[in-house]
């Protein structure tokens, strides 16, 4: 069977992108900038900035020089890349075998599948139209081979379907940065006075490979045919869903936890095979009376582990009502990550943040407590008390500065500072006694004051002088004075936290 | 008669080691394992600090829990020096993690789990203490009764991890199947050279029962990262337990 490929290309593809999120970006000149050697430079620009003479490669400085009015947004690196796979992805249904050609085009090996559609015609103008009206801008050619489709669709002027045999004739008027080469070798080309394929086409292909290299004649017989050109097609990744039908409805809990058991072990088979782990699933019973019971777990490591995440939706199983019985079970991993190979046999024994032993436990008491209901702290740059430490984002997250032992702290702290009535000399002397929850309590050992002054870009307020005392009994207290000695020196005295 | 005396003496003590074994108490493995709490240590069943088992901390008042998370902290320095982690459960955020650091603690190797009720504590820590990849839990609670206190212990006997339970104003203090029962109070600091300001912590060491071994009073300090045990009270307090027995 004679091989057909199509070629789409997006000319603007990440702006396109933009205009889609935001409509209002459709008819404003509006460009994509990034920094190069510290100059914010153009890397692509729209239909109409374009039409008003902004090029790629410009500095956003000089565009806006003489139109004002464009608007410039920063470009997201891999954006392309990820829009171009999502397209091809969505491109499967027209083909099984769809290829992305980076930076801006899809490549579709189309070979027996436009008479689904009633021949190259309609075929291509489905897809075309589809795109068009999803907001890309798109060009599309059919060709008997990759480069011919390539060319067209950037360059031809005439009908988007070559015919096999017919690619010599349509490139011969196209210019060579239709053969896909280094814009090098173009250059020399125009420099050379070769402004068309057809100028050199005829010529000795030995000739072209000692003036411009092995790129342009092994470019030119791809386009004519006459060397293979392979594609690597994209694979989707098909969902992690397990689907469970039962013959009888299921309404005891036994039944559940066996129906959880037989789905997480063809996931996890299936998980641990691509070295992946679980880190969010959620199982769905679909009940006899069309109603719809979910339950879901996270955990804090990606695990394929069968026993532990059995354990967690174990926990959930009492929170599922069956009614008159669940007919369909479907568990889905919604997320996954990669995992690390454990060894939780060999090494099971090992402490520390990193055994497998620790995040099973955490996962099992948040799939009951909450998920806010397990933290751990890392010391914070702050010297204010309440903000010197900070939530570790995981489990594994290293300190980034060291904890601080260099000033006494207590080892109780209250949420809060509680309000007390001190006797203290002023100016700076530690009180001598102090009054709590209507207790009196002599003081016979101080130090301080210490001052810590507000961080009055985070929130307005006094410093604070902290002292550390010692009462007559032993007892160790930290209390603070907030702000200098004023009027009303009796409300300023406060108790903060308990030494050791 | 002395050699009889002595062949008495002999005879007891090893009809006391089988007592001990026959109890469950399991020896040390090596001298490495002791805590650094000095005479303390010699209170408890072959004079070593039993690391496999729930140990409960009373406090009356916040000064004194303020005292036991002190003493925990330097327990704690010691049975997470291999690079172990610590589980501290608690109904509320009163523990300042960066005074942890005093005692020999790394802060960001605890892992702090809060939660509303006394109840979800106590399943926590069980829950905890049958991990074997921690070296401590540490919980928060009220009370705790000789059921829970038994599950609590069995879990540990399993899995050989430190269970430390601060009891902060019981309302009842009644028989629990812990290994120890403690008390922690501070005591007036004593500066060296009678120099002016506050000096290192010090606590009075209650313990108030102890499984297969004998309570006692001592008075402790923690100083340049380890228990010092201060000596003169010693005497009075062992002169005490003379007395006493």
């Amino acid at each position: 069977m004679e091989k057909r490929f199509a070629s789409i290309w997006f000319r603007y593809l990440t702006t396109d992108r933009h205009a889609i999120r935001k409509p209002g970006l459709r008819t404003v000149p509006f460009a994509l900038a990034a920094p190069v050697h510290g100059r914010m430079v153009i890397t692509e620009a729209n239909a109409v900035a374009e039409a008003q003479g902004v090029i790629r490669g410009m500095v956003v400085a000089d565009a806006m020089a003489f139109l004002p009015t464009l608007e410039v947004a920063d470009e997201q690196p891999g954006l392309a890349a990820r829009l171009l796979n999502v397209l091809g992805l969505w491109c499967i249904r027209y083909t099984p075998l769809v290829a992305v050609a980076p930076p801006d085009g899809l490549i579709l090996d189309i070979s027996g599948c436009a008479h689904l559609w009633g021949g190259e015609r309609r075929y291509l103008k489905d897809v075309v139209s589809r795109l068009r009206f999803r907001g890309f801008h798109v060009r599309m050619a059919v060709a008997g081979t990759i480069g011919t489709a390539w060319a067209v669709a950037r360059f031809g002027t005439k009908r988007p379907i070559v015919q096999n045999g017919g690619e010599a004739d349509v490139l011969m008027d196209l210019p060579p940065a239709a053969l896909r080469l280094e814009p090098e070798v173009t250059a020399k080309l125009h420099k050379l006075g070769l402004r068309t394929i057809g100028s050199f086409m005829h010529m000795p292909p030995s000739v072209l490979r000692r003036r411009f290299g092995e790129d342009l004649p092994r470019r030119l017989r791809q386009a004519l045919g006459r060397e293979d050109e392979p594609i690597v097609p994209l694979r989707p990744i098909p969902p992690y869903v397990e689907r469970l039908p039962c013959l009888e409805p299921i309404r005891t809990a036994a039944g559940i936890e066996i129906a959880i058991q037989r789905l997480l072990e063809v996931l996890c088979k299936r998980l641990s095979g691509e070295g992946k782990g679980l880190r969010a699933a959620s199982l769905v019973g679909h009940r006899v009376d069309g109603k719809v019971v979910q339950v879901g777990i996270t955990t804090s490591r990606a695990t394929a582990s069968i026993p532990h995440l059995t354990k967690l939706f174990g926990l959930k199983v009492p929170q599922i009502e069956p009614a008159l019985g669940i007919e369909l079970f479907v568990l889905e991993a919604s997320g996954v990550e990669d995992a690390d190979p454990v060894q939780e046999a060999l090494w099971g024994g090992a402490t520390g943040l990193d055994d497998t032993a620790l995040p099973e436990l955490i996962d099992r008491l948040k799939g009951r407590a909450g998920i806010r209901a397990v933290y751990r702290y890392l010391p914070d740059e702050h010297h204010w008390p309440e903000r010197s430490f900070r939530e570790a984002s995981s489990l594994t997250e290293l300190p980034s500065t060291g904890w601080k032992s260099d000033r006494p702290r207590p080892t109780r702290l209250l949420p809060k500072p509680e309000s007390i009535e001190v006797t203290a000399p002023i100016p700076d002397y530690p009180p001598m006694l102090f009054r709590y929850r209507g207790e009196v309590h002599p003081i016979r050992r101080a130090d301080g004051p210490e001052r810590i002054e507000r961080e009055w870009w985070l929130d307005p307020g006094e410093h604070r002088d902290y002292y550390c005392v010692e009462d007559d009994k032993g007892r160790r207290y930290w209390l603070f004075r907030a702000g200098h000695y004023g009027d009303d020196s009796s409300r300023q005295w406060f108790l903060h936290g308990f030494f050791a | 008669m002395m050699a009889a005396s002595e062949n008495t003496r002999e005879i007891v003590n090893r009809l006391k080691q089988d007592i001990l074994r026959l109890q469950g108490v399991i020896p040390p493995d090596s001298p490495a394992t002791r805590i650094g709490l000095g005479p303390v240590e010699k209170a408890f069943p072959h004079g070593a600090f039993p690391s496999f088992g729930v140990h409960e901390f009373i406090c009356r008042c916040r000064e004194e829990s303020a005292a036991t998370s002190g003493f925990m902290g330097g327990l704690l320095g010691k049975l997470m020096a291999g690079g172990g982690v610590c589980f501290w459960i608690s109904t509320s955020r009163m523990l300042f993690p960066p005074s942890l650091v005093t005692f020999g603690v790394q802060p960001d190797r605890v892992v702090f789990m809060e939660v509303a009720r006394e109840r979800d504590v106590l399943w926590a820590a069980e829950e905890a203490l049958k991990c074997n990849g921690l070296a401590a839990v540490v919980a928060e609670l009220r009370d705790m009764d000789f059921a829970q206190s038994r599950r609590l212990q069995l879990a540990v006997e399993k899995s050989r991890v430190t269970g430390l339970m601060l009891r902060s104003n019981p309302r009842i203090v009644g028989a629990t199947a812990c290994a120890a029962r403690w008390r922690i109070a501070p005591l007036p600091s004593l500066p060296a050279d009678g120099l002016p300001g506050v000096g290192f912590p010090r606590w009075e060491v209650e313990l108030l029962k102890v499984r297969n071994g004998n309570p006692g009073c001592w008075q402790l300090e923690w100083a340049e990262g380890r228990f010092v045990p201060m000596v003169r009270r010693i005497s009075q307090a062992s002169s005490r337990m003379k007395k006493i027995s």
